[in-house]
């Protein structure tokens, strides 16, 4: 009995030992994708950087009037004046698609008359 | 292990036969053996006694190896931690209101030499000197090939120079990583940012620090690490700059001005949406200041916040508010015109002749000289002086620029009653553009004082120490109005905007003493909508002329008026402004009758 407890306490031992072991090196490997994914990362800003930059640059207020008074015929953009602001009553309402037809005419102040006559 | 028994058999035979006690070698035995069993016991207490101080030796051991180990090495963050932003800005961004940029990093290279290490400097001098076109192939050979052991050839290298510079193949020419401060809008906003260069410089690194403008004045906060990359984040609006910026040049040539300046600001929370000088200068490039002559002839400088000019008419405004505001007079008081008004040996003019009174509505709209010196003595020196600090006007403005806080206000030495008289008019007292946007946004605002600022904060819109009642504030209001509508200023009207404003053309000082008959400072502070107000705008003119009419036309009314109303024309749309029509005339001015 002793000696059986003995060899699975040995046995225990090792798996530790393994497992410990293994944990380690899996620590370290971590450890070094997580370095190289900063140093990718890095670069990605970097390069996030120089594209925020270039955009910036290439959407600079001054070129974009010049490419606007270039392509004016295609375009036709203008600086924005007062004039440009509508009002929502200026926007025409779509037209009714039901339309009541009048087509038979009634003359309402003679018809009122012989009602008048009529209550007399 | 063998039991000895307790009582031998032989050994007791023995004692019964000598007549002893037989007990006594009983006793004799357990005695023993307790005394074996103790000993037994002992040495087991001891083994465990080592074996627990092992124990405790090697636990201690190890917490005291683990902190001999953090004291002797350097302190490092756990990597496994959250990527900080901070990898490779060190300087943080500026962007305008809605998160444009205004200035970023650039990573590029610095180039150096090592002649040591050169195998033929000749060749390298000379295809040096054809990369670069401003380097002396001459000098570069002597350089190489003398006792230098090291010298910097460029701080900023473009990715092509680069490559040509490695396509020469010499070992002793080595590149740096090098952080460069880029500033894609160029000349927009140049005066605000300023600009940025190297400060200690090493093979390695260079710390990039500023040199003007808000670069300079928070370099501090820019260069936080703590800050994490959060750009700063300014209340310029890009497009509205660039609206103003195109306008306001067109004008200048227009009016044939040497120098212009245009500020736009929000008259609750002080905000400078627009700022721009010209002539201006791209930060990208700063160009080298003027070591001498006048400074203000350099493209550097500022002329909203470091010309200090008289603004002429501009401060009537100002004895006419604190008139109103201290009981002295009503819109509707009469105030003596009669010129000449003689005091001592000075005598006060106007432009024309405006008969012998008017009301003090009339005095703005005419922009009568004689009318408002005759309420700056009602004032009186020491009241005058005290509002116009209140306002702001006799400090240097804290906006967030590091030319700023020595712009102070050139005050009279003496501020006597005449100082008092010539102030009221907006001669005597020099302040810079801003000062007066400021003073105008307090006026108008409904009284409270503003404090101009270059960052945007959302929400923050918290009313300042109070100068004037809002009641003279809405009077104050329906005068500039009335200035526009009728008045000296009849070329800003902006229909749907409602613009209320007030002209100033001030004869420039010479530097020898007195005043030049044919240079002008023309100004125009305006406000819109008058009935609503939201922004700021004052518009001053260096120096400008313009033939109209068959006239030589020097003053604010037909020069910086004009461009005033288009800037105010292009700028509102983009402030989201739509035109409407303004209340009823009379407004304000109707509701204090008495």
């Amino acid at each position: 009995m002793r000696g059986f407890f003995y060899v699975v306490s040995a046995l225990v031992v090792m798996a530790l030992a393994f497992w410990a072991y293994h944990e380690n090196y899996q620590t370290q490997q971590a450890l070094r994708e997580v370095k190289q994914l900063q140093r990718q990362i890095g670069s990605a800003r970097e390069q996030l950087g120089v594209l925020r930059a270039e955009w910036a640059y290439l959407n600079r207020p001054e070129r974009l009037r010049d490419l606007a008074e270039l392509n004016f015929e295609r375009l036709q953009l203008m600086p924005l004046a007062p004039e440009h602001f509508g009002d929502v009553s200026q926007v025409a309402y779509p037209r009714p698609v039901t339309r009541f037809e009048l087509n038979r005419t009634m003359d309402v102040s003679t018809a009122a008359a012989a009602a008048e006559e009529a209550t007399r | 292990m063998t039991r000895t028994p307790l009582r031998p058999l032989a050994r007791i035979l023995q004692a019964r036969a000598r007549g002893e006690n037989p007990d006594a070698i009983e006793r004799e035995n357990i005695r023993i053996r307790h005394e074996r069993m103790r000993d037994r016991m002992r040495l087991r207490a001891e083994s465990r006694l080592v074996v627990l101080a092992l124990a405790f030796v090697m636990m201690f051991g190890a917490a005291g190896a683990r902190m001999a180990v953090l004291a002797s090495t350097e302190a490092e963050e756990p990597r496994a931690g959250g990527v900080g932003p901070a990898i490779l800005a060190t300087r943080a961004d500026i962007t305008d209101r809605n998160g444009r940029i205004l200035a970023t990093n650039l990573v590029t290279s610095s180039l150096y030499a090592q002649p040591p290490l050169m195998i033929d400097p000749e060749r390298a001098a000379r295809e040096l000197a054809e990369i670069f076109p401003d380097l002396e192939e001459e000098t570069l050979r002597k350089q190489f090939t003398g006792k230098r052991k090291f010298l910097w050839i460029k701080k900023k290298l473009s990715p092509e120079q680069q490559q040509g510079v490695h396509d020469i193949g010499e070992p002793g020419l080595l590149f740096g990583p090098r952080e460069m401060r880029l500033y894609p809008n160029g000349r927009l906003a140049a005066h605000v940012l300023g600009g940025a260069g190297f400060g200690r410089e090493g093979v390695h690194s260079a710390e990039v620090i500023g040199v003007a403008g808000i670069e300079k004045a928070l370099d501090v906060q820019l260069r936080d690490p703590a800050r994490g990359g959060t750009p700063l984040r300014l209340s310029l609006d890009l497009t509205v700059q660039a609206a103003a910026r195109r306008v306001l040049e067109g004008g200048m040539k227009i009016m044939n001005a040497k120098g212009a300046t245009a500020i736009l600001m929000d008259v609750r929370t002080g905000e400078l949406v627009s700022l721009v000088s010209l002539p201006d200068f791209d930060p990208n490039d700063r160009p080298v200041p003027l070591l001498k002559g006048d400074p203000s002839d350099s493209p550097l400088f500022n002329r909203a916040v470091q010309g200090r000019y008289e603004l002429g008419s501009t401060f009537k405004i100002f004895a006419v508010a604190q008139a109103l505001e201290e009981g002295i007079a009503t819109p509707q008081t009469m105030v003596s015109t009669q010129g000449p008004l003689r005091w001592g040996k000075y005598r006060i003019n106007d432009f024309h002749n405006f008969g012998k009174e008017l009301s003090v509505t009339e005095v703005i709209v005419k922009s009568s000289n004689i009318g408002t010196a005759r309420l700056a003595q009602q004032i009186g020196a020491t009241r005058q002086r005290a509002f116009l600090d209140r306002l702001g006007l006799l400090q240097p403005v804290p906006v967030e620029l590091v030319e700023a806080p020595a712009i102070h206000p050139l005050l009279p030495g003496n501020w006597s009653e005449l100082s008092a008289m010539t102030i009221s008019y907006g001669h005597g007292l020099s302040a810079s553009p801003l000062h007066l946007a400021a003073a105008y946004a307090a006026l108008v605002n409904g009284g409270t004082r503003v404090t101009p600022t270059l960052l945007h904060e959302a929400g923050r819109a918290v009313p300042g120490e109070r100068v004037i009642s809002a009641e003279t504030s809405r009077v104050v209001r329906g005068m500039l109005r009335q200035v526009v509508q009728r008045g000296t200023a009849s070329f800003a009207e902006v229909p749907g905007y409602a613009v209320g404003g007030k002209t100033g053309s001030a004869d420039k000082p010479r530097p020898q003493g007195g005043y030049y008959e044919d240079k002008v400072i023309a100004t125009f502070a305006s406000v819109f909508p008058a009935h609503d107000p939201a922004y700021v705008l004052v518009v001053t003119l260096d120096e400008p002329n313009i033939t109209a009419l068959g006239e030589t036309r020097r003053t604010a009314g037909w020069t910086a008026v004009p461009v005033s109303a288009e800037i105010i024309r292009r700028v509102a749309p983009l402030l989201d402004m739509r035109p409407e029509i303004e209340p009823g005339d009379g407004f304000g001015v109707r509701l204090t009758g008495n």
